[in-house]
């Protein structure tokens, strides 16, 4: 493929690639588990537990392992989070499970739960091992719109409790961030289709690809057509940068991971020599890592406030540090500086934050660069619901502890709603907790 | 530095750690690595007598009990004794004890209990000069099987019959090892001092089974599908042998019976364990057989660096210096009151003490909620009883400590002065028994 001027595929060669998108966190041997399950001490009210926000009982699943029941360790684990594969990787458990681990006070280092669910999971959805039986049939129909976490989630435990569900996905695979989104030396090996194609093998789902909420199907149709309206659509919008922007080589971070994702080989996906990514949170520690392991000369996190408001965890800063990924704060973008319609340049003015406000102090510094990647936040296509379906809340669908939207036969979970900090293992919490609502709900107007 | 010179029963070493009569001495190659690495003394592997060897199993000999990170807990083993010539060993004996005259060499015997066979045998030990012999009584599998080794050792009167022809047929010091295999390690050591054995040792190898193989259901180890009881031995057995060791040490009948200790005995304390209990010598095997010949090497430096900061200057200053504060529990003072204490600086908060407590002893462990998944543990002495359960549970050394109450204090949970009668069972009142009870009866709070 031809690249444009400054920006250009193949900067590494593949086994330097190869390397640098290997697991991030690789599996734990059945030795290496062993020990690391050894370590557990099988605390009462475990704080680890009451940290996750889907309650895995993860004394009793490490418990499970050291006793050599792996299957019952991913039971234990996949009945609460059937997702619980992929927030094995993807969960910041530094700051969720192995944050209040017990271990850190006696010794500074937690038990290794994120390994080791994944070791137990590993037996059982990369397996193929079916785990769950449905339900009786209930006679009900839910829609579910959005194949991420919570609409997986949501469709698993309504398949589960013998509702027919209809999953309406917009993209051509299922899956939403897990598949299309995160930085992909934290998801290899296709796992997120492996981990959808093993959900959907509890029977009962129907998925729709390619059918958009808003293009394809409606919010009102659904709610006439279906007993229950699961949204999970997530956020489909990205937040403008409130400056002229329009260059060849400024792009949004989320479709631009998404290609990296989605890439059949690393060797064709366009990186810069000079890459600014703007933006403070996950998505840009992702966008921003990947990008120097793709073999970006320079790159470069710049961030309006300071280190320690960036909404990625410090674990995920080290993560960018350790690549090379410079972290600049303090610098909010002005202007973006192009010649003959391609970016070159990025002006920023120096901030500084007074009482949680970004105040602008007229100095600024010009970083040089040929590609800009936009990680500044996404947003809810509330066009998208139908004006007046559901009442929002900051802009997202405003929801109760169970996912009760104002419109009694709609519910909705993940990052489309008002609750959480999106995290996957909040939405898969929020998907299931609505599937239960909603099978309460059709089941007392029996 | 100290001197760990001993002399045990005129055999002289250059410190009290000894290889035990097992597979580490079973060839002059492997006695001299031993010397080379630093070990005070061997007792050579038990020699039989004269005519075919014995015939070991091709299969595997030995059987685990691993912890989860694949330490030897406990082993067991189905060797017989040596499988070589008496001739190859007695030259090899006189070959090393010429070789390494200061170190100890004593030699391990079982022959058929016949006064003529243990007659021949002793006479041509004597030959090779070795410094002495002890009398194998304890090997509990196949050769127990032909009237040796534990079926010896378990008749009283046949340990006797045999020490007394060893003493009267030979001039060699004569140790006699005991099995474990018995109701009263007592009455065996009592025969052997009858029989005029000049020491005892022990423990030998425990009755045991490894376990059973829950695929296949067959026990092991096994040999071709075929299991059978082996000799117990490594840091799982160490316990019972203190004990065992303890009773010798204690029983007026035989408190002047020197006693070299084995079982289960790793490290420099363990050693210092045994001499304390009364025995002036120690045995290794199992630690030997894990680590390597190496282990000495911390043994040595660390009895002398013990001994050093205690201002000890020779090993038998150690040897039954514990056996004063050993004692039935009839003479336990029953009005010494400990209540337990958690050090909340130390605390990691994992709850073990707590749900001990709770579920299965005395409820004395109380919770309280803190701030996010924090909580404080502390204890109700109102009902705690001192059993040392939740210091036993804690995974954290010296969190949890058991602080005695002062004399003149109240108990909470009794409400009796503490420290007032120092009253044992047979001064107590709720004792039928009591031949002069004295003070308040104890009564249970309900």
């Amino acid at each position: 493929m031809v690249s444009p001027p400054g920006i250009a595929a193949g900067r590494a060669p593949k086994d330097v690639l190869d390397a640098n998108f290997v697991d991030i966190k690789p599996p734990l041997t059945a030795l290496a588990a062993g020990i690391a399950a050894d370590r557990c001490l099988f605390c009462w009210d475990a704080p680890c537990t009451r940290a996750c926000p889907t309650s895995i009982d993860v004394p009793l699943f490490i418990r499970q392992i050291a006793t050599g029941n792996r299957l019952g360790a991913a039971r234990t684990i996949l009945g609460s989070n059937v997702l619980g594969g992929t927030c094995a990787r993807v969960c910041p458990t530094e700051t969720l499970c192995e944050e209040v681990c017990v271990r850190v006070a006696a010794e500074g280092r937690p038990v290794e739960i994120g390994r080791l669910q994944r070791f137990a999971t590993e037996a059982v959805v990369e397996a193929g091992h079916a785990m769950f039986e449905r339900a009786a049939p209930s006679g009900h129909r839910v829609a579910v719109v959005g194949a991420g976490p919570a609409g997986l989630a949501a469709a698993h435990e309504l398949a589960r409790l013998g509702h027919e569900v209809t999953v309406f996905e917009a993209r051509s695979k299922l899956g939403g961030l897990s598949e299309f989104g995160l930085a992909a030396y934290k998801e290899t090996d296709d796992f997120a289709r492996i981990e959808a194609t093993w959900l959907l093998g509890i029977g009962g789902i129907t998925v729709e690809t390619g059918k958009a909420l808003g293009r394809d199907v409606g919010l009102y149709g659904l709610t006439s057509e279906y007993d229950a309206v699961f949204l999970g659509n997530g956020l489909g919008d990205t937040n403008g940068l409130g400056i002229p922007a329009d260059l060849a080589g400024v792009e949004d971070a989320v479709e631009w991971i998404a290609g990296l994702r989605q890439a059949e080989d690393l060797a064709t996906v366009p990186v810069g020599e000079r890459v600014v990514v703007i933006g403070g949170g996950m998505t840009a520690i992702d966008a921003a890592s990947q990008a120097k392991r793709l073999g970006a000369e320079e790159v470069t996190i710049a961030y309006r406030r300071g280190l320690a408001e960036m909404g990625a965890s410090d674990h995920e800063k080290e993560i960018a540090k350790s690549d090379g990924v410079l972290i600049r704060t303090h610098l909010a973008p002005k202007r973006v500086v192009g010649e003959a319609g391609r970016v070159v340049g990025i002006e920023f003015e120096r901030t500084r934050v007074e009482a949680g406000r970004v105040i602008g102090t007229g100095a600024t510094v010009t970083l040089a660069c040929d590609q800009v990647l936009l990680a500044i936040g996404q947003k809810l296509k509330a066009g998208d619901l139908g004006e007046g379906s559901v009442a929002l809340d900051g802009g997202r669908i405003a929801v109760d502890a169970e996912g009760r939207t104002s419109n009694p036969k709609v519910w909705a979970g993940g990052d489309c709603t008002n609750r959480g900090r999106d995290l996957t293992v909040e939405a898969v919490a929020a998907g299931r907790d609505a599937a239960r609502s909603i099978d309460r709900t059709l089941r007392s107007h029996v | 530095m100290a001197d760990l010179r001993v002399d045990f029963v005129g055999i002289r070493a250059p410190n009290p750690f000894w290889l035990a009569s097992a597979p580490p001495t079973d060839k002059k190659v492997n006695v001299v690595r031993a010397f080379e690495a630093g070990w005070g003394g061997v007792v050579w592997k038990t020699l039989g007598e004269d005519g075919p060897a014995v015939v070991n199993v091709s299969g595997p000999r030995y059987g685990a009990w691993h912890g989860p990170d694949r330490r030897i807990l406990g082993l067991n083993n189905i060797e017989l004794i040596t499988d070589r010539q008496l001739e190859v060993n007695l030259r090899e004996i006189k070959e090393v004890k010429r070789a390494w005259p200061d170190r100890a060499l004593v030699v391990s015997l079982m022959v058929p209990c016949e006064e003529d066979a243990w007659k021949a045998i002793l006479k041509r030990v004597e030959e090779t000069e070795a410094d002495g012999i002890e009398l194998n009584f304890g090997c509990p599998h196949g050769m127990s099987e032909r009237g040796m080794g534990a079926a010896v050792g378990q008749v009283p009167e046949y340990v006797e019959m045999v020490t007394r022809w060893c003493k009267q047929h030979s001039r060699m010091p004569v140790i006699v090892k005991l099995t474990p295999n018995v109701s009263d390690i007592r009455r065996p050591a009592e025969a052997a001092k009858r029989g005029g054995a000049d020491a005892v040792s022990l423990i030998n190898t425990i009755n045991s089974v490894m376990g059973v193989d829950i695929d296949s259901l067959t026990p092991r180890p096994s040999t071709g599908g075929l299991a059978t009881h082996g000799g117990y031995c490594g840091p799982a057995v160490k316990p019972i042998a203190l004990n065992m060791v303890s009773e010798i040490a204690r029983d007026p009948a035989t408190a002047d019976l020197p006693i070299s200790g084995i079982g289960g005995i790793e490290t420099w304390r363990d050693a210092i364990e045994y001499l304390a209990l009364g025995a002036s010598t120690v045995q290794v095997c199992t630690a030997a057989m894990t680590y390597g010949f190496r282990i000495v090497e911390d043994m040595i430096t660390g009895l002398s660096d013990w001994m050093d900061a205690r201002g000890l200057t020779e090993v038998r200053q150690i040897t039954r210096s514990a056996i004063p504060k050993m004692t039935d529990w009839q003479h336990l003072d029953l009005d010494y009151v400990v209540k337990a204490k958690i050090d909340e600086a130390s605390c990691i908060e994992c709850g073990r003490c707590h749900i001990a407590c709770e579920d299965t002893s005395h409820q004395a462990i109380r919770v309280e909620p803190l701030e996010g998944v924090k909580r404080r543990f502390f204890v109700d002495e109102a009902e705690c009883v001192g059993c040392n359960l939740c210091a036993s549970v804690c995974p954290v050394a010296g969190c949890i400590s058991m602080d005695p109450l002062p004399a003149g204090a109240i108990d909470a949970r009794t409400g009796l002065v503490v420290g007032a009668d120092n009253r044992t069972w047979r001064e107590h009142p709720n004792n039928p028994m009591a031949v002069a009870p004295r003070g308040p009866m104890a009564t249970h709070r309900e």
